[in-house]
């Protein structure tokens, strides 16, 4: 029989292991909820400059490729520049909250729906971005389709230059300011997919997408 | 999976004699470790790398010391959110829990996202016997199952011993397919074959990299995206992990991803990390409607409050075993268990018995190459030295070893018997070098002697020496 038997087994191990005064657990309880709402931050980079050139600059460096733009309009122009350049379908799904943009305007035939197996092209946009490490921050929802930035095989992100922030810690505090509660999935997506399994031997497109390509816009 | 260390010497000579799995070890020092030192001193032009594992090994003992309390307070985080916890005293526990899930959700296939709890607890042969195929999707593990189920030889590059050209028969053989001698063919050839398997199971097992005590959830990092698929597609998500993985919060988790990856594979980053908790809700268009952890003790508890707890702190990162010369010249199968290199030298008798790895603990030149490099500051060669000792008090070591070490003992309780013993050996150690400065075979210590010489003694003991230089002494004063 596992179930209770277990849970109770296993933590009564780890109490004799630890041999605290019995006496102590609320004590120690306490302490511990204490650290958790203290969210205190360890030794961490500090970013000199600017936070824009710092995340193209590592974004580039996980081997995704980047073009700015002035305003979210300019946005489909770009993304049907891109694909035209390197002989990608000029068609794909994209998150339900930029279903408004003119796609069709730019010569492009864009569904606003979660991906399905089929789609080659997804473009998203991205809670915040990370310049640390040229990271995206994007998170489940309604509106905003994990399976986008996962299941084809080019991945176009619309990321706003107001939304980048210095580091992962900086990403959780926004998450926590505008959402309180985490969705079911947050992913951080540095580039595209890669492995190095055969012959320690490094190749990209595994099985995410092969291609990352990030549109940094101005303003918003 | 079967505990197979005490083969450890036979396998030794086995594997140095590989031609094949010679050429591939050769090329860990190029992959890991020149990257991992490119990565520390990237991170020290804004940082101090030495400042982080000092964050991280507080971060790590902080839970140890009250893991009772951040159990709980997980399960509370975790099950608030609609996930279940189950807990799992040993990997036959594990394998009933899974083979539960799956039979009361209709499971017939589960895709498998690395996890070496999994390779503990022997899942994949449980979950076959109970007819549900599981596919390994990471292309490594992947690549290991269809070569008959062999054994992780890394632990995050668990098909290195393999080359191209073996992939090449395999994926040809497996697939029915034209042979491919490109490794982005063979990726490609792999993703096409597994998103078959993504999209058609109904459950996702993975391990954890990390427990978030303060949200209930699990990170994954990978670079592949197979652990994203495994927890996006199917509408079961199964998280199997040591009850030792817990971090507190959010930012203690962001501190020990910037050592792990670096640590791993000298990014600054892996290309995915997943944040995981709860289960869909209703307008989601995707994500798992059942998500269960279960947390595994599997012998972690009996390390607590011990003085191994240290090795509790282990992030699975494998920095340990790319900078070991004992790993480097014999791979990871000589190990004989799930856990090779160092940190498999220490958990593998630590949770499976000392009895049944007495030879891994002395596998270790003691060099400290890995104590350097530990991201969460485990002192790796202490924690080995103090299980030799815990063997030679348990009577574990050989008899020869007990008979020479109690005949010395005897020896240096007894100053005139020690005196003339030396002055034997001496002589009969200047026989055997017969003039030259190197003895290159000694009957007592053959195994010892067959891979280095032994220096050819001074013309006299130290205690004549000592003797003279006294007498000298006294007469110049």
């Amino acid at each position: 029989m596992t179930g209770t038997d277990s849970r109770d087994d296993i933590l009564a191990r780890v109490r004799a292991g630890l041999a605290h005064d019995p006496a102590l657990v609320d004590t120690r309880r306490r302490a511990a909820l204490d650290y958790l709402s203290a969210r205190a931050q360890n030794s961490r980079p500090r970013l000199a400059g600017d936070l824009t050139q710092r995340f193209c600059q590592r974004a580039l460096a996980m081997s995704s490729t980047l073009d700015r733009v002035a305003s979210l309009a300019q946005v489909p122009a770009a993304v049907a520049r891109y694909l035209t350049a390197n002989g990608l379908p000029l068609k794909g799904v994209c998150w339900t909250c930029h279903a408004a943009l003119d796609w069709a305007a730019a010569g492009l035939h864009v569904e606003a729906r979660a991906a399905g197996h089929d789609d080659l092209v997804g473009i998203t946009g991205a809670f915040c971005a990370i310049a640390e490490t040229g990271t995206l921050m994007l998170l489940s929802g309604a509106e905003t389709a994990a399976t986008t930035s996962l299941l084809p095989e080019t991945h176009i992100a619309i990321v706003p230059a107001s939304r980048i922030v210095a580091g992962m810690e900086d990403g959780f505090a926004l998450l926590r300011a505008e959402h309180g509660e985490l969705p079911h999935a947050v992913n951080f997506v540095s580039g595209p997919s890669r492995t190095g399994d055969i012959e320690l031997t490094l190749v990209l497109g595994a099985h995410g997408p092969y291609r990352v390509h990030l549109l940094i816009v101005a303003d918003e | 999976m079967r505990q197979q260390s005490m083969f450890f010497s036979a396998r030794v000579d086995e594997k140095l004699a590989d031609v094949r799995l010679q050429a591939n070890l050769r090329k860990v020092k190029d992959n890991f470790v020149h990257v991992f030192a490119a990565a520390k001193h990237d991170y020290n032009q804004e940082a101090d790398f030495e400042a982080l594992r000092d964050a991280g090994a507080a971060i790590r003992k902080r839970v140890l010391d009250n893991l009772d309390i951040w159990l709980e307070l997980f399960e509370q985080n975790a099950t608030a959110r609609g996930a279940s916890v189950l807990w799992a005293r040993n990997g036959r526990e594990v394998c009933e829990h899974v083979v539960n899930i799956a039979r009361q959700h209709g499971v017939s296939k589960a895709v498998k996202s690395k996890s070496m709890l999994s390779e503990e607890a022997d899942l994949n042969a449980a979950l076959s016997a109970a007819g549900i195929q599981a596919v390994e999707t990471d292309l490594g593990e992947y690549i290991l199952q269809i070569a008959g189920n062999e054994a992780p030889s890394h632990i995050i590059a668990p098909a290195m011993h393999k080359n191209l050209d073996e992939v090449a028969d395999l994926f040809a053989k497996t697939h029915h397919t034209p042979r491919k001698t490109g490794i982005p063919e063979l990726a490609r050839e792999a993703r096409e074959v597994l998103r078959e398997h993504f999209t058609s199971a109904q459950m996702g097992i993975t391990g954890g990299n990390f427990l978030i005590a303060e949200s209930g959830s699990v990170a994954l990092v990978t670079n592949e995206g197979n652990a994203r698929l495994a927890t996006t597609l199917p509408r079961v998500h199964v998280v199997i992990t040591g009850i030792e993985k817990i971090v507190p919060t959010l930012e203690d988790l962001a501190t020990l991803l910037r050592l792990l990856t670096r640590s791993a594979t000298g990014q600054s980053i892996s290309n995915y990390v997943s944040v995981l908790g709860g289960t869909r809700e209703r307008a989601d268009p995707e994500g798992p409607q059942h998500r269960m952890f279960i947390l595994v003790d599997n012998a972690r508890s009996g390390l607590l409050g011990s003085d191994m707890q240290p090795m509790l702190h282990c992030i699975r990162c494998a920095a340990c075993m790319n900078h070991c010369p004992v790993y480097h010249s014999i791979g990871g199968h000589a190990y004989g268990w799930v856990y090779p290199g160092p940190m498999g030298s220490i958990l593998t008798p630590m949770l499976t018995g000392l009895e049944n790895a007495l030879e891994l603990p002395q596998a270790s030149t003691l060099c400290n190459q890995c104590g350097d490099v530990c991201p969460v500051r485990i002192p790796l060669p202490e924690l080995l030295r103090m299980l030799r000792e815990k063997q030679t008090a348990r009577g574990l070591r050989p008899f020869r070893e007990r008979a020479l070490l109690k005949a010395w003992a005897w020896l240096a309780e007894r100053p005139g018997c020690y005196a003339l013993a030396t002055r034997f050996a001496r002589r009969y150690l200047a026989w055997l070098a017969g003039g030259r400065d190197r003895i290159d075979h000694l009957a007592v210590v053959p195994g010892w002697s067959k891979g280095r010489d032994f220096p050819a003694p001074q013309v006299r003991t130290f205690r004549d020496l000592y003797a003279s230089q006294q007498r000298t002494h006294c007469r110049g004063s």
